[in-house]
């Protein structure tokens, strides 16, 4: 990684946190000239994640950074929270799965919008989803 | 502070336009305010538009398809418009097809096709026994 820079921290406390979460992301992507599919892309996955936070742990934080390597420039938007973890998460990610009051399609569905995509858990002490959508990213 | 989203009856129809920013507690009070205004009769479609929304994740998603649904059993056609290119792609690739819904590209077109849907009722009493005679579905 040749440069890497917080762009912003957001904490996630309540449910207007979540539209707060969103249009900061798309104030970013905006600003960073992502076409409109990509910017739609990041607020969704961002949307996902964040209700994530709020529905299983109650609050956590997201932290979006602007990295860049030789060849390409992009967004990481880490999602982090201090709940129960997830117990199996292949299964977690897998789409029609869900413990809560969502479809089972957030996680599953976040990591097909992102480029890249990791989760960290551990049962008991919390959750961190890192995502990655590079700025040329052709991905459908 | 979550913000009301108005609702405007147009004859037999209702008609919502979603915020840009909707949180999760305006949709699920539009949800119940919906059917209770189809319970309070009358109604005899929904029209959902979407035009500003930059967004649909899957709780929205859920959101608008159990309108639908629940709509659809209180005899009323929920028909969505104004869905961007963006956010169209973007709710195919999550999977989310907003199931129980019918479809428009905006508000004209919108309302043309929900009376078009009562007028299918009305005339052969429902659509089941039509589409049952039709060729198109031999036995």
């Amino acid at each position: 990684m040749r440069r890497q820079e917080i762009l912003q921290n957001i904490q996630i406390e309540n449910n207007m946190d979540l539209v707060k979460a969103r249009q900061t992301v798309r104030t970013i992507a905006k600003d960073l000239n992502y076409n409109i599919v990509n910017q739609t892309k990041l607020i969704t996955a961002v949307s996902e994640l964040t209700r994530n936070v709020l529905v299983y742990a109650g609050k956590g934080e997201i932290i979006v950074e602007l990295i860049e390597t030789d060849i390409k420039k992009g967004l990481r938007i880490t999602v982090t929270d201090e709940g129960p973890g997830i117990h199996d998460v292949d299964l977690a990610i897998t789409d029609g799965f869900s413990t809560g009051k969502g479809l089972g399609k957030g996680l599953g569905g976040t990591k097909r919008l992102m480029d890249d995509f990791s989760i960290q858990t551990e049962v008991g002490k919390g959750t961190e989803v890192v995502i990655i959508k590079w700025m040329d990213s052709n991905k459908l | 502070m979550s913000q009301k989203i108005p609702i405007v009856k147009i004859n037999e129809n209702l008609i919502v336009s979603f915020l840009s920013d909707i949180d999760d507690t305006s949709a699920l009070e539009l949800q119940s305010e919906l059917l209770q205004r189809i319970h309070e009769g009358k109604i005899t479609g929904v029209l959902i538009d979407l035009t500003v929304l930059d967004m649909v994740d899957s709780f929205l998603g859920r959101s608008i398809s159990n309108i639908a649904r629940s709509s659809a059993i209180m005899d009323a056609k929920t028909v969505v418009v104004g869905i961007q290119p963006a956010v169209a792609i973007t709710l195919v690739e999550l999977g989310l097809e907003l199931e129980g819904a019918f479809f428009a590209l905006n508000v004209e077109d919108g309302i043309e096709l929900l009376n078009e849907l009562k007028k299918l009722k009305y005339d052969f009493g429902g659509i089941n026994e039509e589409t049952r005679n039709s060729s198109e579905y031999p036995d």
